[in-house]
Formats: C-alpha cells, sequence, structure tokens
C-alpha cells in the first residue's frame, strides 16, 4: 500500500522548500501529528511541493490547510503547490471548512457549576414537590370526572395492568416475603434464645411483619418493579410524540394512560402486602420449626395470642397510599422524559429512587400516627 | 472497468418461511452513485441490511471491497465496516451525544487524534454537509429533520469511508431541502469520490443524483440501467414506476 507521509527539507536556489510525500490520510494521523511539529521548525520555507503525495483524504488536506493558516497567522508565507489535479477539489473543499476563529468553548466546568449544580438540585426538590401535587391533582381531577362518568372508566386497560402489576408479581413477591419472615424469626430466636425468651421470637415475627415489614418489603417491590416499568412505558410514549398524539385527538393522557395505571397499582398493592405478611408468617413458622424447634401447632397458637386484628389493620391501610405514591412519582417522571435515551433512564431510576424515599416517609409518618391515636 | 465494489451473488434472504430476496445478483462499481428503488417490501432496505451485515444472508455471496463477507472473520469484517459510511433512515443519532460528539464517536475510536485535531475535523465535516460549527453543540433532539440528515451524513463521512450506504435519504425532507441534500450528496460523491449505494424512491433523486438505478421486484434486480434506460424497460412494475404521474412531472 502507499507509504507513510513525509516532509523533507529541499534548498534549491536560495529558497527552501518542503517536499510532501506519500499517504496523508486518516490511518498516518500519528505521524502527521509528528511532522506537523516538525514543520513548525523548519523556519524559511515559503513553500510545500506536494506534487509527490500518492494519496489524500479529509484528514490529510486538513493537516496541510491548518499548517498554511498558522504560518499566515505568524506572518510568514507558505503556500502549497504542486498538488496533484484529483485532489484540488477536496483541498479547496477544506479550505472554506473552519473559518469561524475557534470552537464555541464548551460549557465552563469547576467550582461555579458545581455551586450551580447544588443550587439546582435545591430548586428541584420544590419543582419536585410543585409536579406531584401537580399530577396528584390531574390524578384526582380524572378520578372525579369518572365517578360522575363511571362508563368512560378504562376498565380492559386496568385490568390489562392489574394483571401485570398484581397476578405477574405473585410469585417473586411470595418468595422474598417468605425468606424475609424466615430471617427475621431466625434471628428472634438466636438473640432471644440468651435471655430464656425464645418465645417472643413469634411476637416480634407477628407484629413487625403485620405492621411494618410485609407491607414496606412489597411497596418496594412494586416500586422497582412496577413503578419503573410505568415510568419507562410513559416515558418512551413522550419520546415517540404517542402522548402528544392522545392529546390532538382530544384524549386526556391522565384519563386514559395514568388513571388505569394508578387504579390498578391501588388495588394490587393491597393484595400483594396481604398475600406478602401471610408468606411472611409461614417463613416464620418455619424456620419456628426448623430453627426454634417449636412445632407448628404451638406457633400458632403463640401468634394468635400475639397479634390482634389492629396489626393487621395498621399495615393494610398504608398499602394503597403507598401506591398511589409510586404510581404518582412513576406518572410524574415519565412524563418528564425528553428526547434522549439517556434521560429515559434517568427519569426511571429517579422515579424508582423518589418512590422508595417516599414509601419510607410515609411509613414513618402512619407510625407517628397510629401511635398518637393508639392503635 | 475496474473490480466492483461490492458485488452480490445469487444472495437469498428471508423472514420465516418465505424468502425476500430469491437469487438476487448485482454489481457496484467503484466510484458510481447507484440509486435502487423498487416497491415498498421488493426487499430494498434488506438488501442494504444484507450488504452492512445487519440480516444473515440464507445463501448466496456478498463481496465488499474485494472480501466476502460471509464467513469472514471478526477483524476483516471491523476493517471492511471502518471503510463505509451508513446514513440510516431516521438518522440514528446517538441521542445523548451532541452533534459534534456524533461526528467525532467513529474518530474517537478508529483514530489517533489530538483533540484539538478530533475538534477541528468534527467541525469540518459538519461544514462540509452544509452545517455551521455552532449547530455541533446542539443535542439531536434539537435538530430539525434535514438538520439530523446531515449530520448523520457527516458522521457517516467521519473516517472518509470509501462507500456510502445512504438508506432513503430525502425522505421527510420538503422538496428544496431534498433537492439540496442530493446535490451536496453528488458534490461530495465528486469530491471525496466515493462509492454511493442508495435506497429511494425520490424521483428527482433518481433523475439528478443516480448514475445507474436497479429497480428491484420479486426479490430480483430485474432492470439496471441508467435512467433512460429505465424509462425504455417494458418490466410491468419498471413501467409503471417511470411512466407513472409522478415522474412525467418531474421529466417535465
Amino acid at each position: 500500500m502507499n507509504g507513510a507521509p513525509m516532509l523533507a527539507r529541499v534548498e534549491a536556489g536560495g529558497r527552501i522548500r518542503l517536499a510532501a510525500t506519500g499517504a496523508w490520510t486518516g490511518a498516518f494521523s500519528g505521524e502527521m501529528e509528528l511532522l506537523l511539529a516538525g514543520a513548525q521548525a523548519m523556519q524559511g520555507a515559503a513553500v510545500i511541493d506536494a506534487s509527490g503525495i500518492v494519496a489524500l483524504d479529509t484528514f490529510g488536506a486538513w493537516r496541510l490547510e491548518r499548517l498554511v493558516r498558522e504560518r499566515a497567522r505568524s506572518g510568514t508565507k507558505l503556500s502549497v503547490e504542486g498538488l496533484p489535479p484529483r485532489f484540488a477539489a477536496l483541498a479547496a473543499n477544506m479550505a472554506r471548512t473552519n473559518q469561524t476563529s475557534a470552537l464555541p468553548p464548551p460549557r465552563s466546568p469547576g467550582l461555579l457549576s458545581a455551586i450551580a449544580d447544588v443550587g439546582q438540585a435545591v430548586a428541584g426538590v420544590g419543582s419536585d414537590f410543585v409536579s406531584f401535587t401537580n399530577m396528584l391533582g390531574a390524578i384526582g381531577a380524572a378520578a372525579g370526572r369518572m365517578l360522575l362518568h363511571p362508563s368512560k372508566f378504562r376498565l380492559t386497560s386496568a385490568v390489562h395492568q392489574l394483571d401485570r402489576v398484581g397476578l405477574q408479581a405473585v410469585p417473586i413477591i411470595l418468595l422474598i416475603t417468605l425468606l424475609i419472615g424466615g430471617i427475621i424469626a431466625q434471628q428472634g430466636f438466636f438473640h432471644f434464645r440468651r435471655f430464656g425468651a425464645e418465645i417472643y421470637a413469634v411476637d416480634m415475627t407477628g407484629i413487625l411483619v403485620l405492621r411494618e415489614i410485609g407491607v414496606l418489603i412489597v411497596a418496594i417491590m412494586v416500586a422497582g418493579r412496577s413503578g419503573s416499568s410505568y415510568t419507562a412505558e410513559l416515558g418512551s410514549m413522550k419520546m415517540r410524540e404517542e402522548i402528544d398524539a392522545l392529546s390532538t385527538m382530544g384524549f386526556d393522557p391522565v384519563e386514559v394512560l395514568i388513571l388505569p395505571r394508578i387504579v390498578a397499582l391501588a388495588l394490587a398493592l393491597p393484595i400483594l402486602a396481604f398475600l406478602g405478611a401471610m408468606a411472611a408468617l409461614v417463613g416464620g413458622g418455619l424456620m419456628a420449626s426448623a430453627y426454634g424447634g417449636m412445632s407448628p401447632a404451638a406457633f400458632i397458637v403463640r401468634l394468635r395470642e400475639a397479634i390482634s386484628l389492629t396489626h393487621f389493620e395498621v399495615g393494610m391501610i398504608k398499602a394503597p397510599f403507598m401506591a398511589l405514591a409510586i404510581g404518582v412519582v412513576a406518572a410524574m417522571e415519565g412524563l418528564k422524559v425528553g428526547g434522549s435515551a439517556e434521560s429515559l433512564g434517568l427519569r426511571t431510576t429517579a422515579s424508582v429512587v423518589k418512590s422508595i424515599f417516599l414509601v419510607i416517609v410515609l411509613d414513618g409518618v402512619f407510625a407517628i400516627f397510629f401511635a398518637s391515636i393508639g392503635m | 472497468m475496474a473490480a466492483p465494489v461490492i458485488s452480490v451473488r445469487e444472495l437469498r434472504v428471508g423472514f420465516g418461511p418465505a424468502d425476500v430476496l430469491r437469487g438476487l445478483t448485482l454489481d457496484v462499481r467503484g466510484g458510481e452513485i447507484l440509486g435502487v428503488v423498487g416497491g415498498s417490501g421488493a426487499g430494498k432496505s434488506v438488501l442494504l441490511r444484507a450488504i452492512i451485515g445487519l440480516v444473515p444472508p440464507r445463501a448466496g455471496s456478498i463481496e465488499v471491497l474485494g472480501t466476502k463477507m460471509v464467513g469472514a472473520t471478526d477483524a476483516q469484517k471491523r476493517a471492511i465496516e471502518r471503510r463505509w459510511g451508513v446514513l440510516f433512515q431516521q438518522g440514528a443519532l446517538f441521542s445523548s451525544l451532541t452533534a459534534l460528539e456524533n461526528v467525532q464517536f467513529p474518530m474517537r475510536e478508529y483514530m489517533q487524534l489530538s483533540d484539538r485535531m478530533l475538534g477541528e475535523m468534527a467541525v469540518a465535516k459538519l461544514e462540509m454537509v452544509g452545517l455551521k460549527a455552532d449547530d455541533g453543540h446542539k443535542m439531536p433532539s434539537e435538530l430539525s429533520g434535514g438538520m439530523t440528515k446531515r449530520v448523520a451524513l457527516a458522521r457517516a463521512l467521519a473516517l472518509d469511508p470509501d462507500i456510502v450506504f445512504l438508506d432513503e435519504p430525502t425522505s421527510g425532507l420538503d422538496p428544496i431541502s431534498a433537492a439540496g441534500f442530493d446535490q451536496l450528496i453528488r458534490t461530495l460523491q465528486q469530491t471525496l469520490g466515493l462509492t454511493v449505494f442508495m435506497v429511494t424512491h425520490d424521483q428527482d433523486s433518481l433523475s439528478t443524483v443516480c448514475d445507474r438505478i436497479a429497480a428491484l421486484a420479486d426479490g430480483q434486480v430485474v432492470a439496471l440501467g441508467t435512467l433512460e434506460a429505465m424509462r425504455a424497460n417494458r418490466h410491468p412494475w419498471v413501467e409503471a414506476y417511470f411512466k407513472g404521474r409522478q415522474s412525467r412531472r418531474v421529466a417535465g
């Protein structure tokens, strides 16, 4: 193939010429870079003899052009002569590029932008609150309209979503809560054994699972499993202008897309939380007989003494509120997706993180509330 | 005549039970602009995707720049892929990178360039396709349809390829932008010595920039030649296509 590019100094008749030979192509970028540095040192040369160039592409042509321009800027004229005619159009084309003096600088990094980021994050909390309230209001309004005209509710869509976020989630929810229940029981037996209070491990498992852990674990699972998929779905619909298409046809996207999903979530989460709590109790019972040496019958008797309907109610009441929080955050983040694939990923992450955070905050608020009303 | 740059022999490509391409044979000569036409579902895009290796052929051979693409090693394929550029129908710009970064992406991966050179070359490529340096900092979602196509073309030309594949380059552009884009393709083809393989429906493109036209029907090339040869062709589909109302209007 063609040889590497060369630039040789030739002195003839008192003039200094730089004879360019070889292939001035992108494949020899590194070599050309070195040559260019050398050529700057070759002071006094006024002409580049390009007749020896056997191959030229945009990369080589730009290097020659840049050399000429740099010399022109420093006041010493340098011209390219003898370029084979087949490269003339290319060289002329490259001479027209990069005429505007400098590249516009990329946004300034450093301290200022770090401070700006912090400021934006703080302001973002406020705007998140506003858009959460906004979405909650839009959903509330849509739900109100549905109550007035129940026939307009998209039942098929809601049932389909219920299947996806409810029925299809059952196996994994059962598995995980079974394990968590088992772990809590095992820890209880292990630590209470030292005080001879093994029997209280059952109390702890029962109360903890029914009041807190069951619904919390299930809500977190649902936020990760269904909240993220809601955001991704709505986000890609937003990206492909499907949501705009709906609006122009006179449909309210909140009514058509978001409300059925939220209704499905609000129905599915309490059911899943109930199934999860039962699975966790079964897990605790299995661990009691395997690790604590307690017969299943004894476990059930002790459980019946330890827990009351109140514990169960406290857990269940929280579930629809958590579902609403997950659904609203997922919808709000989905509609914020912009044009790029990156923003879709960013929003999906934000959806999961924010909804899990909100679920835990809600759990805390409910804990205080139930404590103060004595439940 | 030099050896063809792309040589397709007895190519069969299909999905499911049916073959879309049934023993297609086609040569693309070096330095020409070949326009490929055909009805919807005739397999134009499938042919393009088969040549660039996105769809595996069931039988037949594809030779690009002297390398047999079916059965080539990964290294051989990569060496050839470096020498072609593809303009996808929707542009297929990387949505999380700016226009400039899109053009820089292949250069950064395949070449050893200094940051300064990288910036200048990317601006040069954008300017060659008729954009301004300032446009380089826009994100793909901020670009109009015509600008997206131009940035995508600049990216296809980033490595100074020998062959450029264009999939419906002027679809979705208004007639004036489309004519400008055709002119751009012609100018770049002459300046850079490109071979252009263009799938198109645009009769203007066919008449103004294509050196030869290949008409696809029933999974085969049913006609191949200049626009005049196409107009004289007796194949029913070709006759209907080139003698339709639209082409009479273009011909004047």
